[in-house]
């Protein structure tokens, strides 16, 4: 039970991560961007390369975020420049990123096992005490996902931050202040992809490989953290939207568990039904479930778009 | 100064519904005048001011601001010097942004967005002064989301954000229009209080003729493309309501309404 709970809690963080990113695009800027499908895999072969070629695993953070704001900038150019619909600008970059993942990891799965990680190295081990051993993985992700959640809160308070937030509320606004709009909304998913990327990242890191097919319905469990989050939290003013989309990641990842759990027999008197669930559905199981908080949470799966 | 020279523009040219709005239009308007632009829909006036302000392209012809061509600049260059209060109150406020955040935006305008704080606390008292001239009561609601004030409050600060910073020019696209008659007119009164004291250039678009004969030291009539009257300064303090609408019902017949 407690290999369980950890578990979720565990995934629920590493998955928190990439929600904050979709966070911005999808309840800042309202723009579904789907290239998070593919810049959560490339943060893990760009993590899996790095760490074979022997680059420190801690490096591989910034790296990752780096890479991930990169094609997180070329969906916002084709949006912007070229003038593609958002849905269409994230699927174009989701489906060229597929083939750009596998010349980087060279092929289509990566083990990293027996390299040393973030979570595993001669450093923690030295300051780690035993009894702590079990919860080690947790304690680091606890603490990367509380500094990406301060720095996200301290950048939405800047000039920069505002306008973000503005260009998402009221694109005329941004226009008057004499900023280009189109800018803004590239700078945003930079940083929202820069966040998919360091979640594959860290994915990769703790399950010790890249697999090309990972990033597969990440757009989905993001925008079910987050609105999951914000529905839960909308009353509640003084839970940041931030932390609303932490708890969230945590609480859908508990569901899925949860869902798939249900497989098995169920006996009721003499009755046996038999419920035929298994770890392969679990994209079923995230779907279903995304689906049903859709509905849930009011119909408000779109931000409407009636400023008046 | 901004001058519009020989300005033509086509809607859905080339197109069996091809129509022209203006053709070979002139207008001139020096430093500190405050126009009333009037007019029929359809007329022109609200395009007017989109190819002023670089939201609309045009086909031909020359918009100079203090002498510099800014045909080509887009919008948002543009409106660095240009303030812009539109009919919509949403249009001018970020709903999900509280007051303070609004005023601090807006405080922003011309200079960099970059990592500095959002809110200068400096500032908040002189945020709180200017909001009190409204006399609405904003400055003791500094952490309240723009979106849950009326559309009379939220017009009042539109104009207020829009003119905060150093500006030139004060575009006003029938701002008062979607306000009931007692916060237009409360509107109004702070608009014409607000150009005199920062000595603006204003265009005012409106469909209310007291309005346009009342306020500003020039009235312009417009119809299909053109100004059909263009009064100003002693000429313009002698025009008369009905005069105007005597115009208007002379343009009607014309058009077989």
């Amino acid at each position: 039970m407690l290999t369980t709970i950890i578990g979720v809690l565990e995934e629920g963080l590493v998955y928190a991560i990439m929600a904050l990113g979709v966070y911005i695009t999808y309840k800042i800027l309202d723009f579904p961007d789907l290239s998070v499908d593919s810049t959560f895999p490339m943060g893990a072969a760009v993590t899996a390369v790095s760490i074979i070629a022997g680059v420190p695993p801690v490096f591989t953070l910034p790296l990752t975020f780096l890479a991930g704001a990169v094609a997180g900038c070329i969906t916002g150019l084709i949006h912007v420049k070229l003038k593609v619909r958002d849905l269409l600008s994230g699927i174009i970059v989701m489906t060229a990123l597929y083939s750009i993942n596998l010349r980087i990891a060279g092929k289509a799965n990566l083990p990293i096992f027996s390299q040393e990680t973030i979570f595993d190295n001669a450093f923690l081990e030295g300051i780690i005490p035993p009894s702590l051993a079990p919860y080690t993985v947790l304690i680091i992700l606890f603490i990367i996902v509380l500094v990406c959640k301060i720095l996200l809160d301290l950048y939405l308070k800047t000039r920069s931050g505002y306008l973000l937030r503005a260009a998402g509320d009221n694109e005329v606004l941004v226009t008057s202040l004499a900023k280009d709009k189109g800018t803004v909304k590239i700078l945003g998913l930079a940083i929202a992809n820069g966040f998919a990327a360091l979640a594959g990242c860290i994915y990769c890191q703790q399950k010790g490989f890249f697999e090309i097919s990972m990033g597969t319905g990440t757009i989905v469990i993001g925008l079910a953290n987050v609105i999951i989050g914000t529905q839960l939290f909308r009353r509640i003013s003084f839970v940041k939207a931030t932390t609303a989309v932490i708890i969230g990641s945590i609480l859908y990842k508990a569901c899925v568990s949860i869902a798939l759990s249900l497989g098995g027999a169920i006996h009721i008197g003499r009755v046996t039904i038999s419920i035929p669930i298994t770890a392969s559905d679990l994209k079923l199981a995230t779907s279903v479930l995304f689906l049903i908080i859709l509905v849930l949470g009011g119909r408000q799966g779109k931000k409407v778009k009636n400023h008046a | 100064m901004l001058e519009l020279s020989h300005i033509d523009k086509y809607y859905n040219a080339g197109t069996v519904n091809e129509m022209c709005l203006f053709q070979d239009f002139n207008l001139t308007i020096p430093d500190h005048q405050f126009v009333s632009v009037v007019g029929s829909n359809g007329s022109g006036k609200t395009s007017m001011l989109n190819l002023i302000c670089g939201s609309i392209p045009l086909d031909s012809g020359h918009i100079r601001m203090n002498g510099k061509d800014i045909t080509r600049l887009p919008e948002h260059k543009r409106l660095r010097s240009i303030g812009r209060v539109y009919q919509n109150p949403a249009m001018g406020t970020c709903p999900q942004m509280t007051i303070l955040e609004n005023m601090s935006l807006a405080d922003n305008k011309g200079r960099a967005f970059n990592l500095r704080p959002g809110t200068n606390r400096q500032r908040i008292d002189t945020y709180r002064e200017s909001l009190k001239t409204l006399g609405l009561g904003l400055e003791d609601k500094l952490d309240v989301k723009v979106g849950v004030l009326s559309g009379g409050q939220r017009q009042a600060m539109a104009l207020l954000m829009s003119t905060m910073t150093p500006i030139e020019f004060l575009i006003l696209d029938e701002h008062t229009a979607a306000l009931d008659p007692k916060t237009a007119e409360t509107i109004m009164i702070l608009t014409d209080k607000i150009v005199k004291e920062k000595n603006l250039t204003t265009i005012m678009v409106t469909h209310n003729l007291r309005y346009a004969v009342e306020y500003g030291n020039r009235l312009i009539m417009m119809h299909q493309g053109n100004a059909v009257i263009d009064r100003a300064d002693e000429e313009k303090q002698k025009i008369k309501i009905d005069e105007i609408l005597a115009k208007f019902n002379e343009i009607s017949i014309e058009c077989g309404n």
